[in-house]
């Protein structure tokens, strides 16, 4: 008799079966047979149980032929848009800076359309480990360009082989990356012979240990077999791998000064409701939050629109700088078009007891126009028991079921004698047509807001409060 | 008992995990694997370990890409040192 003992077997960093895997195989997993992916993934399953890292990791799955690496790991995983990994990655890192992130990308995920992400990661510093697996191609999409290519190699999207002069050089991510000042180790390997796939377990588990000791960003890139877009057997692709793709792509350690870094120590999360509150307010400028809070009905979301110049981006802020001085919780959200004056212009105010959501309106409560294509643009996401206030100098008096007030603003600022102030006419039509609706002493909050609005031109404040007066007594109800 | 110190492995390929992709077998220094000539329930043809010489190095277990297609086994002799 005698006993046996596993010496290499099934990690336990693998789920035992693959329930997340669609149809009748649960235990192996979806790559094709020979392709580096699977290589790598069981190095990282056996890392992240050696390393003790299973608990607080995540495993982030690309866009690629590993976007459904989440099937497989025992640990906390989450799938993200193509190239996004990074972006992903800092996110969880600075929300929770004990955990544990691998960015696990392809050549199209993180050369292309993630580049930029990678590389400002790779910049900051983050505490993250990216495992890029450059297997020189697109591999899920079946066999386009990636900006590894290899010179000559003929591809889907490549049909005559790359060439320098139409696509440039392969794109070295190492070198790029051990160029950088901010990461710690970066290193290349090969998921090729005994001797490379050895070397590329050490370099993972170089780059586990680093996050693990928040020493920042690693950087392991993998030459990859794909066989199936090679149109190679598994050890064909091995030779290209080492006879082409090494003398470009060198393998070996290109940086490493993990050791001569203290650790990253980032500013601790908040995520307690009144202290973020708290935080968020001061930041704002002590304003007592809920403190004597006028209390309005219902929430007030409001468009004023017109053109450039109109000052149809001021009448908002005076709006939302009114629901202000009531302490009542107001959002001003503005949108121009890309001409500053002469283009069409408009802004959202929110105002609520409550906290805001999103500054965004869509359907209003109230609207306020002053111009016809303004008036032609929104009325049509004004509620049915909404408000319409209308500059009528110039705007057509519309046909709606909606309550209607109409100014003759721009008529009214030209004779106080400057059109600037059309808006604060506006201003005081609308005070008045809120009048006993929605806020007590309104007028007072009116005035105020306006001199809040002008506070840093203040020859301008009385004029502005004529102004406001005087709308408020010309405007005239059309429909109510 | 002139052989008393050498460790004895035996490897399993489970067929239904296999792929058939030869990783293991161009990796084996030994060269004890082999393509059966048998498919598998995917109808793939799976590799199979020829029954001795392993030397359970683990070559063949790093190459493979799947997770539990390969497990080696270290044979330990019992305490009267018999197989
Ligand atoms: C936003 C977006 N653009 C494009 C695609 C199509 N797409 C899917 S995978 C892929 C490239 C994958 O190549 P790579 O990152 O090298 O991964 P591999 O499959 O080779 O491992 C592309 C372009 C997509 N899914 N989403
Ligand atoms: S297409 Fe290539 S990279 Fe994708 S699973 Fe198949 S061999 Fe792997
Ligand atoms: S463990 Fe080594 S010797 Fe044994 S079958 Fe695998 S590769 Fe060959
Ligand atoms: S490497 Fe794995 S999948 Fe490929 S033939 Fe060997 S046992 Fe089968
Ligand atoms: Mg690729």
């Amino acid at each position: 008799m005698s006993k046996e003992e596993i010496k290499f077997g099934r990690s336990k960093g693998f789920f035992e079966t693959f329930e997340r895997r669609p149809g009748p195989i649960k235990k192996n997993m979806h790559y094709c047979p020979g392709c580096g992916h699977g290589i790598l993934h069981k190095l990282v399953a056996e890392a992240l149980v050696d390393l003790e890292m299973q608990d607080k990791m995540i495993f982030i799955s690309p866009v690629g032929c590993s976007v459904f690496a989440y099937y497989y790991f025992d640990c906390g995983g989450i799938s993200v848009p193509h190239g996004r990994a990074p972006a992903v990655a800092t996110g969880l890192l600075r929300a929770n800076p004990d955990s544990y992130v691998i960015s696990y990308q392809g050549d199209g995920d993180l050369g292309a359309i993630g580049l930029n992400n990678f590389l400002q990661a790779a910049n900051r510093g983050e505490n993250l480990t990216v495992c890029f697996v450059n297997n020189a191609i697109y591999g899920m999409t079946s066999g386009q360009m990636a900006p590894t290519t290899l010179i000559g190699h003929k591809t889907a999207t490549s049909p005559y082989g790359r060439t320098v002069t139409n696509e440039g050089f392969p794109l070295k991510v190492a070198e790029m990356v051990a160029a950088l000042e901010s990461p710690v180790y970066v290193e290349r390997v090969a998921l090729t012979s005994t001797k490379n796939i050895r070397s590329a377990r050490r370099a993972l588990r170089k780059g586990l240990t680093n996050m693990k000791e928040k020493k920042g960003f690693s950087l392991i890139e993998f030459l990859s077999g794909c066989p199936i877009n090679l149109k190679k057997s598994a050890e064909a692709t091995d030779e290209w791998i080492e006879e082409e793709m090494i003398p470009y792509f060198p393998l070996g350690c290109l940086k490493d000064i993990a050791d001569e870094r203290d650790k990253i120590i980032r500013p601790i999360p908040i995520f307690d409701k009144e202290k973020v509150t708290k935080a968020l307010l001061e930041s704002a400028g002590n304003i007592k939050f809920g403190d004597k809070q006028t209390k309005l009905r219902k929430d007030l979301r409001i468009k004023c629109a017109g053109f450039g110049g109109q000052g149809v981006l001021s009448l908002g802020m005076m709006i939302a700088a009114m629901g202000q001085s009531r302490n009542i919780n107001v959002s001003w959200l503005p949108s121009y078009g890309p001409e500053m004056r002469g283009g069409t212009a408009n802004c959202s105010v929110v105002m609520s007891n409550d906290i805001i959501g999103t500054p965004i309106v869509i359907e209003t409560n109230i609207l306020i126009t002053m111009n016809q294509p303004s008036m032609d643009k929104f009325l049509p996401d004004l509620a049915t028991k909404g408000i319409l206030l209308y500059d009528s100098t110039s705007i057509k008096p519309p046909k709606t079921k909606s309550r209607v007030y109409a100014v003759e603003a721009t008529r009214i600022a030209l004779d106080i004698g400057n059109i600037k102030c059309a808006n604060s006419v506006i201003m005081g039509a609308f005070a008045a047509c809120l009048k006993g609706f929605e806020l007590e002493n309104y007028e007072g909050a009116f005035e105020e807001a306006i001199k809040t609005t002008f506070r840093k031109k203040p020859q301008l404040i009385d004029m502005n409060i004529l102004a406001f007066r005087k709308g408020k007594d010309s405007v005239k109800t059309v429909n109510v | 008992m002139s052989e008393k110190k050498k460790k004895k492995f035996r490897i399993n390929i489970t067929p239904d995990e296999c792929k058939g992709c030869g990783r293991c077998i161009y990796s084996c220094p030994v060269k004890v694997l082999s393509l059966t000539n048998k498919v598998n329930s995917m109808g793939i043809v799976y590799a199979q370990y020829n029954g001795a010489d392993c030397i359970g190095c683990g070559s063949c277990f790093y190459a493979c890409p799947e997770p539990g297609a390969i497990t080696i086994y270290e044979i330990k002799p019992d305490e009267k040192g018999k197989e």
